[in-house]
């Protein structure tokens, strides 16, 4: 906001705006060096309420206003919404309760159900809606950490023209103009482009537009959706449909290049049903089977009982020779080496031996032919209408193929683009290399970019509009299987925003119709007869819609899809079309010759994650590498360029260059690299910007999965931050583990792994613990390693970001860590994950050595921090052996940013500088849980108490509760011989203990004598 | 005296004290090196060095109370980095003050007084700088008084179990006592000083601090008991104080910390250090002021030995870490020391065998005790080593323990050193600030040092 204002450029930014809030925005408005200075000389107390975006006076008016209580802040305008529970049960809001609301997460349109806690009209935590078809009580790592984005301080908080600030007024007078003259054309000049819709009212504005324009167009692009998929089943069926498995039914699963654990919209299903599957109770074992193909290793594959690491181009082959063994017709001829035949083959034997039991799915980067042979396998296989089953897609998607990006840039090139409205999502960042987009955007004549941030985008473009984020607007959205949810926010938006809903109206109907109207007219209207309610019954419909989190009867009908047979598949595949691996590429520099392989980021996604730090400080699975991207290499390809760690390397894809950071990754395919894409933003803001490297140039719409490319070392090294750095467990029985059959003659197998000291060993008493008894369990075997529970916990208890240069020292603050195991062989390692908090160990070394009994022991069995009593000595965390505490080296929480202080949850105290801090147990909830038993005259009964990590994790891995109750499920499973308490033999007695792992694998692929291992 | 070395001196033993002195000429000489002699160059340049040094620490300290101790290298696993090393050597420093100082007199080592008041000085000074570091490390050192137990409206005690309350009580005793030794031994010499300045400041200020002294047969008597009964309360002090500090780790339960052996190990270290640092000041000062006829060959010959010996025990508690790592079975301590010899850090437990182990062997050889230049290297390197092995013990043990999911490295950033550097500064500022305005050498309990033959007036030194 530096630079000259003129008195006509204040007028121009303050119309529109009235009463007190008119002289607010004339003195932020005149927020220049001078003045700044002035302010901070005549209030230097009030100084940082100047300097950052909402105020806490400002805060104060949204939240009034979200709480509806009109009159009593009478100098904001309210808004005219209403959020329901607080009109209609307002005596709920007890200052210090939080309020629970079900709203929807949508990541690449697909909707996730979320309950978002609300503390005071602020939202706090995102968690799981249990009754939601994509959550079932879980919750990922993007919907929970989404909550920052409402609260990051670069958020786009104005409307911009060619980066300067504006009015939204002005904007919309620019719009309706500019639609006047496209009515007159029919449109033709009119061009949408959003990212995948699932959401009905969206669908319906969409459609009402393109009734009045006849000639505009809509076209979609998402950089890593499932379109490939989509493709698949046209391909196999003639329409598109959406496969939904059913993992509890299936024996056998193999998995081609998928992801399934951790990917896609129905993850979290896919994850509960898989993980169930893995539950073991007593001595005996019925626990499916799991073959991953993968090119690149992942969650899923790291539970997969054989993981065999395949280069993402002969995923192909793989898919074509099952096809052959099992017998499909037609199936594509294709070459394997001989090891591989062999696994095939055995792998289509444990197929065959369960047909109608088991899943075969692809992964979402693997071409469409890909897809639609695996459909014909599941088919051949008798997998359809028991483990697998259809439904008409959840997404809105009339003319797939002419509303590609393709199509749209070529418009733009022949000029016949004269608005475009781009409404979420960032082309001009992720759009395929050759389209050019930030080039062609140049030749529109009045482009607009609705985000919720300034991007690439919107910098390109002439206007950027604000976008509401989710929790401040209106709208819907349809989960993977069609779901609709209603989502709901939680307070008024922040800022002076618009959600995308307001912004068709704006261009459909010219009025300022907010986004709840639009909503519940399109639920009324349209669609609530649909969905099973009575005429007349709108109210109660809509208040159970809303309560739920879900629409009821909105599933998407079944469908009976027939896979039509092989010639199409073999015909797609000798088409040279765009999901195929690239054309020779012409190799411009001495260098070797590897595909490159391109996914979208795990912790950050395809980019739009990019400015979130919780995902950026997230360790990624597998890799554990935080805050960049990198080149992955396998170590024999490592071995053969010459390549090392953090040695930047030069990669050359169709003429286009990168340089990048090299990382040596066990378990790689040896014949590929791995890029992930996201990173490398220029306009994220200030977490995401310079972080990794942009790896959307070297991506072409041809190559979009994989390309052929030439790698150069380049001596030059960069640092990349990895929380774990050792990867053997050195032979110490820490992940514990055996086969089916191990356990089956051995139940007992982890406890014998170590001598542990019995209380009768001691000098000393132990404690006694009359009242509760905490304890949680930890399921290996059902755990993933999907990162759900780390996000949780941050979310939870205000955990701060450090930033890279922290990381690099090793000063995360995580107090649920994913330490990653590998055992065996280099090259195809077996990976092990472990979820690893405090252990509230009974005999806790660290509270001894407090020289000011900062931590200590309560009588539950807590090992309790006291933040306030801590002088930082660190002796604590030097004399815990597990190394789950954390110190604030350095003022690590964010105290500037009054946005980010909102979202603190205020049950939890905020650390600062020198202070040791570590998993509570979320002592909060026990709290809470213990003042709602105690005002019911009762105990706190098994399951009050639900601890974050525990409500998160999509395995239901985790257990907690009370071990004096021995009927609570944490004491259950305690019982369970596969029980074992990690470095119990130092005696410390640890509260949470673990339930060794097992895998299942086949006889035949000489699996059974593995051995035990930890 | 039940040995009185001065009758069985033989002619081929270098002296105590240089022939030709007597009273006279001792006072002369150590009470005009301050009060009639120039500053040597030597000395001053010293002490612009050293207070350069004394302002870097400055600057180190006050970044470090203004960001926090994230400024360092430490970092999770390793949250005890080069400060506690620092913490550790310092006070080990000090030790040999307090050896020679008491034990030695309550031996009748008579050696001793020509090296006790410098030691103690040294003594004094190592515990200011070693006191230092438990504040400088703390997360919130504005609260260190929370490890004091006093009574408060929290009433919340400190957690006695924590041995970082015994080591609030073991180095404040022992800078207490410290203190009171030195300059109990220093009240007769500051009369002397009194009595001799020439200028009126002078005399105020000595006479103040000589607390009216008049060197009458009572004050002596009276002396002569306080000082025994100093000696006595020290003494135990010699071996409590690094006791307790090698509890820091003993009772940690870190592989390369868990040790029984630890408190022996540590106070012979300490005694090993602090021998070895009064030998690096003693030579270059006693060049400066020409006091080689008081601490002559003979004395640097048996600290010499001392070291020889307590190097030996040393070596002896090396021999045992590495025996029991793998004796125990247990795989946590045999790994931490394959990873101390052969790990990332291998070279620093390299280099500290070499300088605590092998090189001190060269002391066996009297043509090398008796060489000043060697002494003076020999004596730097065993300063070296004595710090490796306290950053082999800190750092080592903790950078890799239980989980190796948790395993990191440690690197000691300029903030880490600056404040190393900065309290070796105020350790020589101070050595050198005393030396200029203070009797360096006992001049009262020299004078018990001149042989027979060389006596003008016969008072018996024996009956003080």
């Amino acid at each position: 906001m530096s630079g000259k204002l003129s008195i006509e450029d204040i007028r121009e930014k303050l119309a529109g705006r009235t009463g007190e809030q008119y002289w607010r925005s004339l003195d932020e408005l005149a927020d220049t060096e001078e003045f700044r200075s002035a302010m901070q000389n005549e209030f230097p107390t009030d100084a940082p309420v100047w300097e950052d975006p909402v105020s806490r006076r400002r805060f104060l008016h949204l939240m009034g206003a979200s709480i509806a209580l009109a009159g009593l802040s009478s100098c904001v305008k309210q808004p005219d919404e209403k959020i329901l529970p607080y009109v209609k049960q307002p005596e709920y809001l007890i200052p210090g309760k939080p309020l629970t609301f079900a709203s929807a997460f949508t990541m690449s349109g697909f909707a996730t159900g979320v309950l978002v806690t609300s503390h005071m009209g602020r939202p706090t935590k995102i968690q799981g809606n249990p009754d939601h078809p994509a959550s079932l009580g879980a919750a990922d790592t993007f919907s929970m950490a989404s909550i920052l984005h409402l609260y990051d301080p670069d958020r786009s908080q104005v409307v911009r023209r060619n980066g300067e600030i504006t009015t939204l007024d002005k904007f919309l007078a620019q719009l309706s103009g500019a639609l006047d003259a496209q009515k007159a054309l029919g449109g033709s000049g009119l061009r949408i482009l959003t990212g995948t819709v699932t959401s009905p009212t969206l669908a319906w504005q969409i459609e009402s537009l393109l009734k009045e324009y006849p000639k505009a167009k809509w076209h979609r692009y998402e950089p890593a959706g499932i379109a490939n998929e989509r493709e698949g089943s046209r391909l196999a069926f003639g329409e598109a449909a959406q496969a939904i498995y059913n993992f509890e039914k299936a024996d056998v699963v193999f998995s081609l290049d998928a992801d399934f654990i951790a990917e896609g919209p129905a993850h979290l299903k896919y994850a509960r049903e898989f993980s169930e599957r893995r539950r073991v109770r007593g001595a005996k074992a019925n626990i499916n089977r799991l073959y991953c193909a993968e090119s690149f290793p992942t969650v899923t594959g790291s539970v997969a009982d054989h993981r065999l690491p395949v280069r993402a181009s002969r995923i192909t082959d793989f898919a074509n020779r099952l096809a052959a063994v099992l017998g499909v017709d037609g199936a594509p001829s294709s070459q394997l080496s001989d090891g591989e035949e062999a696994w095939i083959t055995a792998v289509a034997d444990d197929l065959k031996a369960h047909r109608g039991a088991s899943v075969v799915i692809a992964g979402a980067y693997q071409p469409p032919s890909v897809h639609a042979l695996v459909h014909g396998i599941n088919e051949a296989l008798g997998n359809v209408g028991t483990t697998v089953s259809f439904v008409r897609p959840a997404e809105f998607d009339p003319d797939p193929a002419g509303s590609s990006m393709t199509a749209l840039i070529e418009d733009i090139a022949k000029g016949q683009v004269d608005l475009l409205v781009i409404a979420g999502g960032n082309p001009v960042y992720d759009a395929p290399a050759e389209l050019q987009f930030a080039d062609a955007i140049e030749k529109v004549g009045m482009s607009v970019s609705l985000n919720i941030y300034n991007d690439e985008t919107a910098n390109a473009c002439g206007w950027h509009v604000p976008e509401s984020h989710y929790l401040e607007a209106w709208g819907d959205a349809r989960a993977f299987d069609g779901t609709a949810s209603i989502v709901q926010p939680l307070i008024a938006p922040l800022y002076n925003t618009m959600s995308v809903y307001e912004l068709l109206a704006e261009m459909t109907l010219r009025s300022g119709k907010k986004g709840y109207e639009i909503v519940r007219e399109y639920w009324k209207d349209h669609s609530m007869k649909s969905a099973g309610a009575a005429d007349g019954d709108f109210e109660s419909f809509w208040n159970r819609s809303l309560n739920d989190g879900v629409v009821p009867g909105t599933a998407s009908p079944a469908m009976a899809a027939r896979f039509r047979g092989t010639e199409v598949i073999v015909a797609a595949w000798k088409a040279p079309d765009a999901w195929k691996s690239g054309s020779p590429v012409r190799i411009s520099f001495p260098g070797s010759e590897v595909e490159v392989m391109f996914r979208a980021d795990p912790t950050i996604g395809d980019g739009r994650f990019a400015n979130n730090g919780w995902l950026q400080e997230l360790p990624k699975p597998i890799t554990k590498l935080t805050w960049d991207n990198a080149a992955f290499v396998s170590p024999s390809l490592a071995d053969s360029i010459g390549v090392h760690d953090e040695e930047i390397v030069l990669i050359e894809v169709n003429g286009a260059r990168c340089l990048i950071p090299a990382l040596i990754l066990p378990g790689h395919p040896p014949d590929s690299i791995t890029l992930h894409l996201g990173y490398g933003r220029s306009h994220a803001g200030r977490v995401g910007n310079g972080a990794g490297v942009n790896i959307y140039p070297l991506r072409f719409s041809t190559t979009a999965s994989w390309a052929t490319a030439s790698i150069v070392r380049t001596g030059q090294y960069s640092k990349l931050a990895r929380t774990q750095d050792h990867h053997s467990m050195e032979g110490r029985p820490i992940v514990r583990s055996a086969t089916v059959t191990e356990f089956e003659t051995d139940p007992k197998f982890a406890r014998e792994m170590s001598h542990v000291p019995t209380k009768a060993e001691s000098l000393y008493p132990g404690h006694e613990y009359d009242g509760y008894k905490w304890g949680m369990s930890i399921d290996l075997n059902s755990c993933t390693g999907c990162n759900a529970c780390v996000i949780a916990c941050q979310s939870e208890n205000n955990i701060p970001v450090a930033g890279k240069d922290q990381v690099l020292n090793g000063r995360e603050m995580h107090w649920i860590r994913i330490d990653r195991y590998y055992s065996g062989d280099l090259d195809n390692p077996d990976i092990h994950s472990q979820p690893v908090a405090c252990m509230h160990c009974e005999n806790a070394p660290c509270e001894p050595v407090c020289p000011v009994s900062a931590t200590s022991h309560d009588s539950e069995g807590l090992n309790v921090m006291v933040y306030n009593r801590c002088v930082g000595t660190r002796y604590c965390s030097n004399n815990c052996p597990y190394k789950v505490r954390r110190f604030n080296f350095l003022q690590y929480s964010d105290v500037e940013h009054p946005t980010v202080q909102m979202m603190q949850n205020p049950d939890v105290t905020v650390r600062n500088r020198g202070v040791m801090e570590k998993c509570t147990y979320c002592v909060q909830r026990i709290s809470a849980a213990r003042i709602d038993a105690k005002k019911e005259d009762r105990s706190i009964r098994d399951g009050d108490v639900v601890t974050a990590c525990q409500s998160a994790c999509p395995a239901q891995a985790i257990v907690f509760g009370d071990l004096n109750d021995p009927l609570s499920e944490v004491s259950k499973a305690k019982s369970q011989p596969r029980d074992y308490g990690l470095l119990a033999e130092l005696n410390t007695s640890p509260r949470t203990s673990y339930l060794a792992r097992l895998t299942n694998p086949n006889p035949a692929l000489g699996g059974a004598e593995k051995g035990r291992e930890g | 005296m039940a040995y009185d070395y001065r009758a069985t001196e033989g002619d081929n033993v270098a002296p105590l004290i240089a022939p030709g002195h007597d009273y006279a000429t001792i006072t002369d000489k150590i009470a005009g090196n301050v009060l009639d002699r120039k500053t040597p160059k030597g000395v001053a340049i010293t002490l612009a060095i050293s207070f350069s040094l004394v302002m870097v620490l400055v600057v180190g300290a006050s970044y470090l109370f203004y960001k926090g101790v994230g400024i360092w290298g430490i970092n999770n696993p390793v949250g005890w980095g080069i400060a506690i090393v620092n913490l550790v050597w310092w006070i080990g420093i000090g030790h040999a003050g307090t050896l020679i100082s008491a034990i030695l007199l309550l031996l009748h080592q008579h050696w001793r007084n020509a090296i006790n008041r410098f030691a103690e000085a040294m003594t004094l000074f190592a515990v200011c700088c070693a006191g230092l570091f438990p504040i400088f490390h703390l997360g919130r050192p504005w609260l260190a008084f929370w490890l004091a137990p006093y009574p408060n409206t929290m009433s919340m005690w400190p957690n006695f179990r924590s041995p970082l309350v015994w080591d609030v009580f073991a180095i404040s005793t022992y800078l207490l006592v410290s203190f009171m030794f030195w300059f109990v031994g220093l009240i007769p010499d500051l009369a002397s000083m009194r009595d001799r300045s020439k200028k009126r400041w002078q005399k105020v200020c000595y006479g103040i601090l000589a607390m009216g002294w008049r060197g009458s047969a009572r004050h002596w008597h009276r002396y002569e008991m306080a000082y025994l009964l100093l000696a006595g309360l020290a003494t135990p002090l010699v071996v409590s104080v690094h006791s307790v500090v090698s509890f820091d780790f003993a009772v940690g339960i870190l592989p390369g910390w868990h040790a029984t052996i630890f408190p022996p190990y540590f106070v012979a270290g300490a005694v090993f250090s602090g021998f070895a640092m009064v030998i690096t000041l003693m030579i270059p000062v006693r060049k400066l002021y020409h006091l080689e006829d008081f601490v002559t060959d003979r004395h640097l010959d048996f600290m010499a030995k001392v070291m020889l010996a307590t190097g030996l025990i040393v070596l002896y508690g090396y021999a045992m870490e590495l025996f029991f790592a793998f004796y125990s079975g247990s795989e946590y301590e045999a790994y931490m020391m394959m990873n101390r010899m052969t790990g990332p850090y291998g070279w620093t437990y390299v280099l500290l065998i070499l300088c605590n182990g092998l090189i001190p062997q060269l002391l066996w050889s009297k043509k090398v005790r008796l060489n000043t230049i060697a002494l003076f290297i020999i004596s730097i390197v065993i300063n070296v080593g004595m710090w490796l092995e306290r950053f082999v013990i800190v750092v080592t043990s903790l950078h890799r323990d239980f989980l190796p999911s948790s395993w990191d490295m440690y690197t000691p950033t300029i903030w880490d050193w600056s404040i190393y550097a900065g309290t070796l500064g105020v350790f020589v500022w101070l050595m050198f600030v005393f030396i200029r305005v203070m009797p360096m050498i006992s001049i009262f309990e020299l004078k018990h040092l001149l042989p027979w033959k060389g006596r003008i007036i016969d008072t018996s030194a024996d009956a003080n």
